[in-house]
């Protein structure tokens, strides 16, 4: 590994989803802590937003002698000043949540910093099993518990999936004492959000089984009937070999035998 | 003048009332309605039914809900025929609606199902306000294992393929050319995307970047104007114009089922090849005991009909299969109880699902009810799992293990030799 790396974590403010209180986002831990095994202490953590807001200092008690808060308020753009930031300070990785837990969370952010440095963003990453001559290796994180490598060319974005190492415990000394940074920007409100309204989630509406039927009778077999699914295949009196072929044919049909 | 005269003719009227006339029958084959003199529908009580085999007259009140062609009884399996549907075409839409579904192992899933009808329930909305015939156009990335008369009936009326070499693996940024290219091609009014982990999510955030678009995601209830989005983790509703590109959410809108559509394939001006940043170095193995049982693709299920367990591990092993288990197995002490599948166990969602020896009780069936493909091995035909079963096979459980073992230890070593 080299020791010049230089590896940024954006973190959010995360959202309980029980209680709804403030707390440190599930993702954004995970990609802080995937970057403190990468880099140490090293590591910049960076929040755009309000800079007392309780909930960083949770990163802060991960083991962070400091954290960077580019001062915003509630109504700004994030992806301007921290595009603005990464472009002027540069980093090698830039690691950050899939999506965040308040606001928006439209999980475009990884993709918007990209679009804008022209760096390749590599979303859902496990862990970053390499780095080596200006290259690193990543496992993506894949549905169902599969995994994937990939080669990529640093700088670029990764997003962490929560398939990751789960962050560290968030020690209470270290938190009060790491000094939180605020940075001045220019002030980039989101005109378009601005328009919406919010509402508490409403319950969505369950899905319905509906029977499309033109006659009573259609309606009362449809009542009524247990659905009998046709019975697939039956293979009886074979012998076990030829049996067993026909089920590792279907095996390797269905591309789950590798 | 224009007032037509009816005439009643005495002689037609005394042969229709006279069933025995030998001219009856060509008289008697009655117009579809009869209009008295002052317009009124008159219907022919006397006219109903016909005659039964033994001169005695049957009237048919199942009014077509009999069973199909009426002649062979018992015969139940007839009379469940798929019914027409209606076929649309498009010739000339006016605008596009461009879908890209995501297509999971080459089908298409429930949640691509869900987008099409919400983009037919746009056109419809779209087409309300006389803005002209829209058209639903799918971008297919990779092999695609439906056919096109399935694709029409999912509401498809063009189809773009991407399935040349250089879109297989994972190739975001080609992917992103190709997307480029149609929205070139078409100009698509609207752009939908599933907003899944399946690729659909990453894909709609990649073009909503490149074409400075502000997408919708996660949007649950859309239609022409408006837009409700879920966010700040699952706890807020967002409500928006709608934009062009839309990320919806699972069970957005209903499939379309009412309709047959063209599924007509259609070439976009080829995407160039680009040189990819991020490079695919293929799957990795991953133990599949230490893939979670509720999300695991292929499970090897043993219960009460297994004897030889080393045999069904190695069988697992080889095969590359989480291990599952019924109760019973569970309960003799042969698994973990972390491996019981069912309703007190796990509730699994494997694509294919190889049960040995499990009959099927009413809790195990419950808990592999959204397995794809089930697989029973099994000494009874006659079990509630063999009737669930896409495939069973009914011999010794042990005997068929020990082939499928060769099989697969086989099928290993040919493999490693083709890749030397």
């Amino acid at each position: 590994m080299q020791p010049d790396l230089k590896i940024v974590t954006l973190v959010s403010i995360g959202r309980h989803p029980g209680s709804g209180r403030e707390r440190r986002a599930e993702q954004d831990g995970r990609a802080l802590e995937l970057g403190l095994r990468l880099a140490g202490d090293r590591i910049t953590a960076l929040h755009a937003g309000d800079p007392a807001a309780g909930a960083l200092r949770t990163y802060a008690g991960m083991g962070l002698p400091s954290l960077r808060v580019l001062q915003q308020s509630e109504a700004d753009d994030a992806v301007p000043v921290l595009s603005g930031y990464l472009k002027h300070n540069g980093a090698d990785i830039v690691l950050t949540g899939v999506r965040a837990e308040s606001g928006e969370s439209s999980g475009m952010l990884p993709y918007l910093l990209g679009e804008a440095l022209g760096w390749p963003v590599v979303p859902r990453i496990a862990d970053i099993t390499q780095i080596d001559g200006g290259y690193a290796e990543l496992l993506q994180a894949l549905p169902r518990g599969q995994r994937r490598a990939l080669r990529v060319k640093l700088p670029f974005i990764a997003s962490v999936d929560l398939a990751a190492a789960a962050p560290r415990q968030s020690a209470f000394g270290p938190a009060a004492r790491a000094l939180i940074e605020p940075l001045a920007v220019a002030s980039t409100p989101d005109t378009e959000r601005a328009e919406w309204t919010r509402a508490p989630a409403r319950k969505r509406p369950k899905r319905l089984k509906v029977v499309k039927a033109t006659s009573a009778a259609e309606r009362f077999k449809a009542a009524t009937a247990k659905a009998q699914k046709e019975g697939g295949q039956v293979l009886k009196g074979q012998p076990a070999a030829e049996q067993a072929q026909a089920i590792f044919d279907l095996l390797l049909e269905e591309g789950v035998v590798r | 003048m224009s007032e037509q005269i009816l005439r009643r003719d005495p002689r037609v009227e005394w042969i229709l009332r006279n069933r025995l006339h030998p001219l009856h029958a060509e008289y008697a084959l009655a117009p579809a309605e009869v209009r008295g003199p002052s317009g009124l529908l008159r219907k022919n009580p006397h006219a109903v039914g016909f005659m039964g085999p033994n001169g005695i007259k049957r009237i048919d009140r199942l009014a077509g809900n009999g069973p199909a062609g009426g002649a062979v009884r018992g015969s139940g399996k007839g009379a469940a025929q798929a019914p027409q549907l209606p076929k649309v075409t498009i010739d000339t839409p006016d605008y596009h609606l461009v879908v890209v579904p995501d297509l999971v192992g080459g089908r298409l899933s429930g949640h691509d199902r869900d987008l099409l009808g919400q983009a037919r329930k746009l056109v419809r909305e779209h087409g309300g306000a006389s803005g002209g015939e829209g058209a639903v156009v799918a971008v297919l990335f990779g092999e695609c294992r439906e056919s096109q008369h399935s694709l029409g009936a999912a509401g498809i009326d063009r189809v773009v393929r991407f399935d040349d070499k250089a879109f297989e693996g994972y190739c975001p940024e080609q992917e992103l050319t190709a997307l480029l290219a149609v929205e070139r091609g078409f100009a698509p009014r609207h752009w939908l995307f599933p907003d899944s982990v399946q690729g659909g999510g990453e894909r709609g955030r990649r073009l909503a970047a490149r074409i400075a678009e502000r997408p919708a995601t996660q949007a649950w209830l859309v239609d022409k104007d408006s837009t409700v989005c879920r966010g700040a983790g699952e706890s807020l509703d967002i409500t928006r114009s709608t934009p062009r590109l839309l990320l919806l959410a699972a069970e957005c809108a209903e499939p379309v089922d009412d309709a047959l559509y063209e599924a007509r394939d259609e070439t976009v001006k080829s995407a160039a090849q680009v040189r990819p940043q991020l490079q695919d170095r293929g799957p990795v193995a991953v133990d599949p005991s230490a893939v979670p049982l509720a999300e695991a693709e292929f499970i090897l299920s043993a219960g009460n009909g297994i004897h030889n367990w080393d045999q069904f591990h190695r069988t697992a092993e080889l095969l590359g299969a989480t291990e599952g288990a019924s109760r019973v197995a569970v309960d003799d002490g042969h698994m973990p109880r972390f491996r019981q599948v069912g309703a007190t166990g796990t509730w699994v969602t494997a694509r294919v699902y190889l049960a040995v020896g499990i009959s099927g009780a009413i809790q195990h069936m419950q808990g592999i009810g959204q397995c794809d493909k089930v697989v029973a091995i099994n000494t009874d035909a006659g079990c509630d799992m063999v009737k669930r079963a896409d495939l069973s096979v009914i011999g010794d459980s042990e005997a068929i293990l020990s082939e499928l073992v060769k099989l697969a230890e086989n099928y290993r070593v040919g493999g490693a030799e083709d890749a030397a």
